[in-house]
């Protein structure tokens, strides 16, 4: 006479009461509608696991990844970050974590403030006005950027600047294909035309290389193009806001700020711009307001609600300026607390410790015989390494000694990509592992 | 503007940057002894970033106290209607959490990630066997998002078909989510709106007039966010099959139904689930979700990028389908919300599903037939996961909307249900308990809603104030979007704020 499950509180007994004051026999009376001929189908599904086999069950699973201990110097779009210890203990409060989109401001203001917050943090980083809660991630936060340019150009082409992260190039062109939109690729300014709605740059580029921004916001704006950077918002601690350098609307990636990478998501695309585009944005944007009915002897206070809500697709449906529901608002809260932790300073702080960790490991790799550093420029946390031998071959022989070496990336286009490994070492990287690297390199320059 | 008395603290007045006090510190940050690079030109560097300054106390103080500001489903009763909130096992956050999963790079070579992709692989699998659908993309980050996969698939197919020119309509029933009709256009459709018929079903007589060969799709949401199943929906399936459209089902509702019936035996050739909705996975305020995409044989060579598939060597890989619609993310999908479904897929096993959607149907009755009576049910017929009561007798007879019998809610210590939605039932409260409500929750819900009906009649100045009891008092969301204050920027509050500089 048990529940069925620890999840499911009702008991045999419980269910019979129900039953008998809905007024029918039994459960399937309720599943009357359903078609009979197909119903209770044959599911091939494992037996149901106790918490404990579930956890046993699942360890083995996790201990079946590389570990976690082990150097790792991958990078091209997710980076490992010192995360202030209070951000996973704080994400992880239930009212946070459990709460749905918060629709009942009265009592959501802990999402509704953070939310605010967030905004607040992202329109300091980039540079811009305006910011919304966030998108899925940094690729589809830039697809909807492009779909925004066309909107608020009426122009239906947009232009990615390379070396751009192929994912996010992918994903741009999945959408602009629902969308009808042209996606061209450059490699100069010089290409955009005035069919072109934006350009995409991403700072720093996909192969790590700081991009000056403001030229390229000319060429854009010479056009009638928006500008559109997609930048690194750790990066930003220490380069010129996007906003300060032409940039009209700026998309990037939030997750590695807020917690581990986690095979890639959640992510938290951070999507902002000008304040022409206000009314264009899509997704949930948090504002500021005051109570509607204080009391006789008290002032309103302030509180926060979701608004600007005509955009969204639960109210214009199709005319909405996007069809998205979803905000990341979690990742979003981690990524505040850890913006505000390490604050003005220790974000600074931060991004050059990064900056001179990852210089000083290019200059140690690049003065071993055999091995080289090709530079496009400055540059912040990736770099290429070319090896005595192949890229792949490079790369498994690091495999071999318990590495993960940087991407490869020798089908790209630029020239010094060519037989290469994007390496990448950040402020988290540990020093351990940066010298077993070198000494694996040394000897594997040595036995080539 | 004169200071708040006790107890009524403006809390939501003082931000961050309104506690900062300039050399405050969070976090250290390591120092760099090595040999020093120097930085960049100066023009490509940032001269000022204006961020609070808290100690670390003073933060999670700050933030503790806006967690205490807020409701979840840990919190109590959480019955919002089509968003399933039900209880999320925090055995599955422990389990996303462990650092093998956790850290895993997205760029990993496959066989240094095979713990997540066999998982991945498994879920895959389940959610086939649960859908009747074999083909299975986990990559949409949400249920939006697996709804643009799936017409996106649509459309590839009709290309190869060479019909993409001429199908350019959608038909959405006009009970559907605003998702719905928001992706159909995001991929380039027209929608035609379905009316639906007196007994809550989509009207077979008009979707007959509508299909011809302009028709791409029609998507469907089952159950209907009416909480009623799609009488005769297998049959729509042939005719629309006939027509040389497609069927889509928006899973959002699958809850109702898991274990049961699946949308591929019915005819459905395309599904997207919410997997932080019938899955458990915790909605974070809003997100992160996940929304994978199932389809039939037919439309496989088209799901989204990647796809997770076994290999002949016994290693699971991540692979793009021949005729991919492309990537949706830039890596592979909200794995850690995955791997919480999973989870929960494993703790829950066929009985423990059929457990779950028997008792989400028996919970929404047994509470429509504690209201009964009390409201206006548009719809007077058993229902499964979700129950639609409409607030037009007490707007008619005492001047009280929907929106404050909401808001009267909260005194009662109970988040609302969903409001003025689905479109088609005015004055709408769509109230979904879910199954790991017990069933005094749903008897106190009942009775606190019975009792504003009748404070309704006897008192509606106290619900057009409400709520009285909650963290803040109801807010003026009309001036918030006549006058948008969206940053703290906007506030004036730079003084408060030291301004970092080179």
């Amino acid at each position: 006479m048990s529940s069925p499950h620890p999840y499911i509180p009702a008991t045999e007994a419980d269910r019979a009461r129900m039953l008998e004051r809905i007024g029918v026999d039994d459960l399937d009376a309720l599943f009357s509608d359903l078609p009979a001929s197909f119903r209770d189908p044959a599911i091939d599904l494992p037996p149901a696991l106790t918490e404990p086999e579930l956890m046993a069950l699942l360890a083995n699973r996790a201990g079946q990844n590389a570990s976690p201990s082990r150097p790792n110097f991958l990078g091209a779009g997710a980076y490992r970050r010192s995360v202030p210890s209070i951000v996973p203990y704080l994400v992880s409060r239930s009212e946070f974590s459990t709460a749905y989109t918060p629709y009942q401001p009265e009592i959501s203001q802990g999402t509704l403030q953070s939310g605010f917050e967030f905004q607040s943090v992202v329109c300091e980083l980039t540079g811009m006005d305006v910011a919304n809660l966030g998108l899925y991630d940094v690729a589809s936060a830039t697809a909807e950027a492009c779909l925004m340019a066309a909107r608020a150009t009426k122009r239906q082409a947009v232009c990615l600047l390379e070396p751009i992260h192929p994912g996010t190039a992918g994903v741009v062109k999945t959408y602009a294909r629902g969308a009808g939109l042209r996606v061209d690729t450059a490699v100069s300014a010089d290409e955009i035309t005035d069919e072109h709605a934006c350009l995409v740059v991403q700072q720093p580029d996909f192969l790590g290389t700081i991009v000056d921004l403001e030229p390229l916001a000319d060429a854009a704006h010479e056009t009638g193009a928006l500008l559109a950077a997609v930048a690194d918002p750790f990066a930003l601690g220490m380069l010129k806001a996007p906003g300060d350098a032409g940039a009209d609307i700026v998309t990037g990636e939030g997750r590695d700020l807020a917690g581990a990478p986690a095979f890639g998501g959640p992510s938290l695309g951070l999507f902002a711009a000008g304040l022409p585009y206000l009314r264009q944005m899509p997704g949930r944007i948090v504002g500021r307001t005051r109570e509607l009915h204080p009391p006789d002897d008290g002032e309103p206070r302030t509180g926060y609600v979701l608004t600007l809500q005509a955009r969204e697709q639960f109210i214009r449906r199709e005319r909405a300026t996007s069809n998205v529901s979803t905000a990341q608002a979690l990742i979003a809260l981690g990524f505040t607390i850890a913006v505000q932790a390490l604050g003005p300073r220790g974000l600074r702080e931060s991004a050059e410790l990064c900056y001179q960790r990852a210089h000083d490991a290019a200059r140690r790799i690049g003065a071993l015989p055999g091995f080289a550093v090709p530079e496009r420029g400055p540059w912040f946390q990736e770099f290429l390494v070319r090896g005595p031998m192949s890229a792949p071959e490079l790369s498994a022989a690091l495999s071999e000694r318990g590495i993960a070496a940087g991407l490869d990336v020798t089908d790209r286009p630029e020239p010094e990509a060519r037989d290469a490994l994007l390496f990448c070492v950040t402020e988290a990287t540990p020093d351990a592992h940066v010298e077993a690297l070198i000494d694996a390199l040394a000897a594997i320059g040595d036995g080539a | 503007m004169t200071a708040p008395g006790p107890g009524r603290e403006d809390f939501g007045a003082r931000l961050s940057v309104d506690r900062s006090v300039p050399g405050r510190r969070a976090v250290d940050v390591p120092t760099w002894r090595g040999a020093k690079t120097s930085l960049p030109d100066a023009s490509l560097l940032r001269d000022s970033l204006a961020l609070p300054e808290m100690s670390q106390g003073e933060l999670v103080r700050y933030y503790t106290a806006l967690s205490e500001r807020n409701y979840g489903i840990d919190s109590g009763t959480y019955p919002l209607g089509s968003c399933t909130m039900k209880y999320n096992p925090k055995v599955n956050d422990l389990i996303a959490s462990q650092p093998g999963f956790a850290n895993a790079h997205p760029q990993a070579r496959e066989e240094d990630a095979q713990g997540t992709l066999r998982t991945l692989l498994e879920l895959r699998h389940g959610l086939a066997e649960v859908t009747g659908l074999a083909h299975v993309s986990l990559a949409p980050a949400a249920g939006a998002q697996g709804e643009l996969a799936g017409v996106l698939m649509i459309s590839s197919a009709l290309e190869d078909r060479g019909e993409l020119g001429q199908r350019r309509r959608i038909l959405v029933p006009d009970s559907a989510h605003g998702t719905n009709p928001a992706t159909a256009a995001m991929a380039g459709y027209t929608v035609t709106h379905l009316p639906t018929a007196e007994n809550g079903s989509l009207d077979r007589a008009t979707i007959e007039q509508e299909l011809d060969e302009t028709v791409a799709a029609v998507m469907v949401t089952v159950p209907n966010t009416l909480g009623l199943w799609e009488q005769g929906i297998e049959e729509v399936a042939g005719l629309i099959h006939d027509a040389g459209a497609y069927l889509y089902a928006d899973g959002a509702n699958l809850n109702a139904i898991m274990g049961r019936v699946r949308y591929g035996d019915l005819g459905f050739d395309v599904a997207h689930l919410n997997l932080h909705k019938s899955f458990s996975t915790p909605h974070g305020g809003g997100g992160p979700g996940a929304g994978p995409v199932c389809c039939t044989e037919e439309l496989a060579p088209y799901l989204p990028t990647p796809v997770v598939e076994e290999c002949d060597d016994g290693v699971v890989r991540l692979a793009a389908p021949e005729r991919s619609i492309g990537r949706l993310q830039q890596f592979h999908g909200n794995v850690g919300v995955l791997l919480r479904a999973y989870a929960y897929l494993r703790a829950l096993g066929l009985d423990g599903l059929c457990a779950v959607s028997g008792q989400a149907v028996l919970n929404a009755n047994y509470l429509r037939t504690l209201l009964h009576g009390h409201y206006d049910l548009p719809y007077d017929r058993p229902v499964l996961h979700e129950v639609v009561f409409s607030g037009s007798r007490q707007r008619r007879e005492h001047d009280v909307r929907t929106y404050d019998i909401a808001k009267r809610l909260i005194d009662h210590g109970f988040h609302p249900p969903t409001v003025y939605f689905p479109l088609i039932v005015p004055e709408a409260l769509m109230i979904e308990p879910t199954e790991t409500e017990p069933p005094e929750a749903i008897e106190a819900l009942a009775q606190a809603l019975n009792a504003i009906a009748e404070e309704a009649a006897d008192d509606p100045d106290t619900l057009h104030g409400a709520p009285w009891s909650a963290p803040i008092g109801r807010l003026d969301e009309t001036t918030a979007a006549r006058r948008p204050v969206l940053r703290w920027q906007d506030v004036g509050v730079s003084e408060a704020v030291s301004r970092m500089s080179r």
